[in-house]
C-alpha cells in the first residue's frame, strides 16, 4: 500500500494541499489572517512561528476540528470543505496531536481502532500495528494501557495510528517537545522514510534547528500571517528567527557563578512512594543546591519532575524531616507556608490552579504567596493597597501584558500568566528559588528576560534549583546540570563539562553507576520493588 | 432454616434486586459516557405511575411498561436539553429532576392511589424451574426479572466487546479527544442518557405493575439514590452492580424476614432496617478497593460539561 514513486514525480506542479486565503476568527481574537500555503507530494513543510502564531489553529482547521472563517482549501486540485477529523481521514489527512489524544484507560489497540473507520478485530489489528512499528522503527506493545507508556511511546502510538490510515499528508504539531534528542532523531527517520514513500508533511515547531536538518522548505507565521517562505537549509538560524519574532534572537548574559556558598537545599536520600497509582516513586534522590549556583534538572517528562517539586515545596508532606532541608533547617514535614517563611519560592509546572487561581484578580493572587515576605497583612487584615503595588511591580519588572493588577488571573494569555508568576516569586527575593518550566509557553523574548531574571537572582546569591524539558534553556542558565529519569537523579555535572548528547542519554536513565534495574522501554511491573 | 423458607426468601431476594439492577446498569452507561444523571429517583417514580395508569386504563402490563418507560425517557430527554445542549451543572440539574418527578408523580397518580392491578402471573421456564431449592426461585420469575439478566449480559458485550462499547468509554474518559479524532460527543452523550432514563423508567414500572401492583405516593422508596450508590460503589462495572443489587436485596428480605419473625432479638429495628444501606457499601467498597482498578474503570470526565468548539 505504499505510494507509487510515480507520484513524486509528476509532482512539481500539482500541490497535494493547497490553502488560499484561510482567515479564523474569533470573538476577540484574529488567529488566522488570510493564509496561504501549498504542500508538494513527499514535501517536509515547516509551519514556524511563536507560541500564539496560529500555528496550531491553522493545523486544525486542516484536520476539520474547526472551520475557517473564510477562505479556501484545496486537496489534490479539488475545492473541499473539511467537515469533520473523519472526513479529514477519510481524503488521507493524518494528524498527531502536541497534546496527545489518546484514552489512557484503553489499550493501545483499542486507541487505534477508535480512530479507524468500520468495526475492527482487534487480535488482527494488534498484527498490523507491530507490522507497521516494526517498519518504521517505532516499538510499541499493542496489549498495554496508555497510561502505562511513557510520553514517547504515546507519541508512537499516534504515529501508528496515523500510519495506520495510509495518510498522504501527515500533520505533525510540536512532535518533539516531549522527547529526548536520541528519540527526536529517530523521529526524523521515520519521517524522511514516510516523505521518501510519498507522504506529504507538515511539521509544526517553533525549534530553528530542528526545522534546518528535517524540512525541505518553512512557512513562517506571525501574529497568524504570512511573513515569509524559505528554504531552511540555506537559511540561518538568526535570518528565520528575524522572521518568525520579527528581530534578532535576544541572548542572556551569563557570567561564572560565584565560589559556591552555604547549601541552600540538601535532598538526602529523598524517598517517596506515589500516592497516585500511576505517578512515579522517587528514591534515593541526593542533590545539593549553593547560594549563588543554578542547578537544572533535565527530564522527559513523567519522570518523577511533578514527584520531586511536590516534595520539595511541601505539597506532600513526607514522613520523615531529614530528607528535605530548606536552608539548614529539616523541612520534610513542614508545610508549604512554614517551608516558604524558610525563605523558599517556588513556581509550580501548572500556571492556572496551582501558579494561580483563576478566577481571582492579579493582586490577590500575588497576596497569596508574598503576604508574609511582603508584609501585605496586618493583624490579620489584607493590606489591599500594599497588595495591588506589588502586584503592580511584577507587572511592570517582568511587562506582562494585562488588564492591570485588577484583572484576573483567567483573563492572561499562558505567556503573560508565566510572566506574572515568575516575577511574583522572584521579587520576593528569595532565599532559594525553586522553578518548574520556567518560560514554558512565553514567547522568545520574554524567555530571555525570564532566563536573565533567574542569573540575576543567583548572582544576588539566591540559590535557584530549575526543572525544565527544554535541554538548550538548562544548558544556557544553569551552572550545574543533573538528570531525573524514573524517580531516580543522576548525579550534577558542571555545565561546562557536559554535552547535550550526554544528558540525552541520562534522560533514558543511563549514567554511569546508575541503578538501571530494567533495560529502555521493557514493561516496569516490578518497578516499586525497589523502594 | 427449612427447604421451603430458603426459597421463598431467594425469590424475594432477585425480585427486591431487579429494579435496582436495571436502573444502575441504565445509569450505568450514561455515567459512563461521563454524564451524572442524580435525577434517577424522579425518573423511576414518571416510570411507575405512567406505567401503572396505562396498565390500569389498558389492561395490559406491557402496554404499561413500555410507557413506562417512554416516561423515564421523556424525564431523560429534558435532563439532556438542560445539560447536554444548554451546558446547565449536572449535578443541581440532577437533583431538581428529582425532585421534580417525585413530585410530579404524586400529582399525576393522585386518582390512582385507591386503585389495585391484577397481578401478573409469572412465567415458568420448564424443566430447570424443576431444579430443587433454587428451581423455582429462579426460574418462575416476571419477565422483567428475566430481562434484567439479559440486560446484565448485554452490557457486558457491549462495553467490552463492541466498538459502540469502546467509543462510549472513550467519550466519558476524554471527551476533547473523542471530539478531535471525530465523534459526535454530545450525540452520543444524549443516546446513553435516554438509555439511562428509559431503564429508570422500566425499574419504576417494575415496582407499581409487577413488584407490588399498586401506586402509593413515595413508592420508589429512595431506590433511585441506591442505584446511584451502587454504580458508583461498584466502580462503574456491570458484574459487581448485581452483586451489589443481590445483596442489598438479600440483607433487606433477611432483615424482614427477623422482623416479621416474631425473634426476640435486642435490636432496635431501626438498626435492622438500616442493615442493608451499609451492608452494600461496606461489601462493595472492600471489593472494589483496588486503586487502580478504580482508576482504569471510572469515566474521568465525569460530570463536567463538554462543549465541542465549532
Amino acid at each position: 500500500m505504499t505510494h507509487p514513486p510515480a507520484s513524486i514525480a509528476g509532482a512539481a506542479s500539482n500541490p497535494r494541499l493547497k490553502l488560499s486565503g484561510i482567515s479564523k476568527i474569533y470573538p476577540t481574537v484574529v488567529a488566522n489572517d488570510r493564509v496561504d500555503l501549498s504542500v508538494r507530494p513527499g514535501e517536509i513543510r515547516a509551519i514556524l512561528g511563536e507560541n500564539g502564531a496560529g500555528k496550531s489553529t491553522l493545523m486544525k482547521m486542516i484536520y476539520g476540528v474547526t472551520r475557517p472563517s473564510a477562505g479556501q482549501i484545496f486537496w489534490e486540485g479539488q475545492d473541499v470543505q473539511v467537515t469533520s477529523p473523519a472526513h479529514a481521514r477519510s481524503l488521507g489527512i493524518g494528524m498527531v496531536f502536541q497534546h496527545f489524544s489518546l484514552f489512557e484507560t484503553l489499550t493501545v489497540v483499542e486507541n487505534v481502532a477508535l480512530a479507524l473507520p468500520g468495526a475492527q478485530a482487534l487480535d488482527e489489528l494488534a498484527e498490523r500495528i507491530t507490522e507497521v512499528s516494526t517498519r518504521y522503527g517505532l516499538p510499541v506493545d499493542p496489549r498495554r494501557h496508555i497510561h502505562a507508556l511513557s510520553v514517547g511511546e504515546r507519541q508512537r502510538v499516534e504515529i501508528i495510528r496515523c500510519l495506520l490510515q495510509d495518510p498522504r499528508l501527515l500533520i505533525m504539531d510540536e512532535p518533539t517537545s516531549v522527547l529526548t534528542p536520541q528519540a527526536v532523531r529517530k523521529l526524523f527517520e521515520t519521517l524522511r522514510q514516510l516523505s521518501d514513500e510519498g507522504c506529504s508533511i507538515l511539521y509544526i515547531s517553533h525549534k530553528l534547528d530542528e526545522i534546518r536538518e528535517l524540512c525541505h522548505t518553512a512557512t513562517v507565521l506571525r501574529a497568524g500571517k504570512v511573513t515569509g517562505e524559505c528554504e531552511p537549509a540555506r537559511e540561518t538560524p538568526q535570518s528565520m528567527a528575524r522572521l518568525m519574532i520579527g528581530k534578532e534572537l535576544p541572548h542572556c548574559e551569563h557570567s561564572q557563578a560565584a565560589a559556591s556558598g552555604e547549601v541552600r537545599l540538601r535532598l538526602a536520600g529523598l524517598s517517596h512512594a506515589a500516592d497516585d497509582p500511576f505517578g512515579v516513586d522517587l528514591k534515593d534522590i541526593h542533590l545539593e543546591v549553593h547560594a549563588g549556583e543554578i542547578v537544572g534538572i533535565a527530564g522527559v517528562s513523567g519522570n518523577g519532575q511533578q514527584e520531586l517539586l511536590r516534595a520539595i515545596s511541601g505539597e506532600e508532606p513526607l514522613a520523615e524531616r531529614f530528607p528535605v532541608q530548606i536552608c539548614n533547617v529539616e523541612a520534610g514535614r513542614l508545610k508549604p507556608g512554614q517551608r516558604r517563611k524558610l525563605g523558599l519560592c517556588f513556581v509550580p509546572e501548572e500556571r492556572l490552579g496551582r501558579g494561580a487561581v483563576p478566577g481571582m484578580a492579579l493582586a490577590d493572587n500575588a497576596l497569596l504567596t508574598a503576604s508574609h515576605t511582603q508584609g501585605l497583612v496586618r493583624g490579620g487584615l489584607v493590606d489591599a493597597g500594599r497588595a495591588r503595588a506589588f502586584a503592580e511591580r511584577c507587572i511592570e519588572a517582568f511587562k506582562v501584558k494585562c488588564g492591570g493588577a485588577g484583572a484576573p488571573a483567567k483573563s492572561l494569555s499562558g505567556g503573560n500568566l508565566q510572566k506574572f508568576i515568575v516575577g511574583r516569586e522572584i521579587l520576593q527575593a528569595p532565599r532559594l528559588l525553586v522553578c518548574a518550566q520556567p518560560t514554558w509557553g512565553v514567547d522568545v523574548g520574554a524567555a530571555a528576560l525570564i532566563r536573565q531574571a533567574l542569573i540575576d537572582l543567583r548572582d544576588r546569591g539566591c540559590a535557584v534549583l530549575v526543572i525544565s524539558e527544554e535541554l538548550d534553556e538548562l544548558f544556557e542558565i544553569c551552572d550545574r546540570i543533573t538528570v531525573i529519569a524514573k524517580g531516580r537523579l543522576s548525579p550534577a555535572r558542571p555545565t561546562a563539562q557536559t554535552t547535550v548528547e550526554d544528558i540525552g542519554v541520562w534522560m533514558s536513565g543511563l549514567w554511569p553507576g546508575a541503578e538501571t534495574d530494567e533495560p529502555l522501554a521493557a514493561p516496569t511491573p516490578a518497578e516499586s520493588l525497589h523502594a | 432454616m427449612d427447604a421451603n423458607l430458603f426459597t421463598s426468601m431467594l425469590f424475594a431476594t432477585v425480585v427486591a434486586g431487579t429494579p435496582l439492577i436495571i436502573v444502575a446498569l441504565g445509569l450505568l452507561v450514561s455515567e459512563r459516557a461521563g454524564v451524572l444523571n442524580l435525577g434517577a429517583e424522579g425518573m423511576m417514580a414518571m416510570g411507575a405511575v405512567t406505567a401503572f395508569a396505562i396498565t390500569h386504563h389498558s389492561g395490559s402490563p406491557w402496554l404499561g411498561v413500555l410507557a413506562g418507560m417512554s416516561a423515564g425517557m421523556a424525564m431523560a430527554l429534558l435532563f439532556g436539553v438542560l445539560t447536554l445542549t444548554l451546558m446547565a451543572n449536572q449535578v443541581a440539574s440532577g437533583l431538581a429532576l428529582a425532585i421534580f418527578g417525585v413530585g410530579l408523580a404524586a400529582f399525576v397518580g393522585k386518582p390512582y392511589e385507591a386503585v389495585a392491578l391484577q397481578a401478573v402471573p409469572p412465567i415458568r421456564i420448564p424443566f430447570i424451574a424443576d431444579i430443587p431449592l433454587i428451581g423455582e426461585a429462579l426460574y418462575n420469575q416476571q419477565l422483567l426479572v428475566y430481562f434484567s439478566w439479559a440486560l446484565f449480559w448485554g452490557l457486558l458485550w457491549f462495553l467490552y466487546r463492541s466498538r459502540a462499547g469502546l467509543v462510549l468509554r472513550a467519550v466519558g474518559e476524554s471527551p476533547a479527544s473523542a471530539h478531535a479524532i471525530g465523534y459526535p460527543v454530545i450525540r452520543i452523550r444524549y443516546l446513553a442518557v435516554l438509555f439511562g432514563g428509559a431503564m429508570a423508567g422500566i425499574g419504576g414500572a417494575f415496582l407499581s405493575v409487577f413488584y407490588t401492583p399498586m401506586w402509593a405516593e413515595g413508592m420508589v422508596a429512595g431506590r433511585g439514590w441506591i442505584a446511584l450508590a451502587l454504580v458508583v460503589f461498584a466502580t462503574w462495572r456491570p458484574l459487581r452492580v448485581m452483586i451489589g443489587a443481590y445483596l442489598f436485596g438479600g440483607v433487606m428480605i433477611t432483615q424482614l424476614f427477623i422482623q416479621g419473625s416474631g425473634l426476640q432479638i435486642d435490636f432496635p429495628s431501626q438498626f435492622l432496617s438500616s442493615l442493608p444501606y451499609w451492608a452494600t457499601i461496606v461489601v462493595l467498597v472492600v471489593i472494589s478497593r483496588n486503586v487502580n482498578t478504580i482508576r482504569l474503570n471510572s469515566p474521568l470526565s465525569l460530570g463536567k460539561p463538554y462543549r465541542p468548539d465549532a
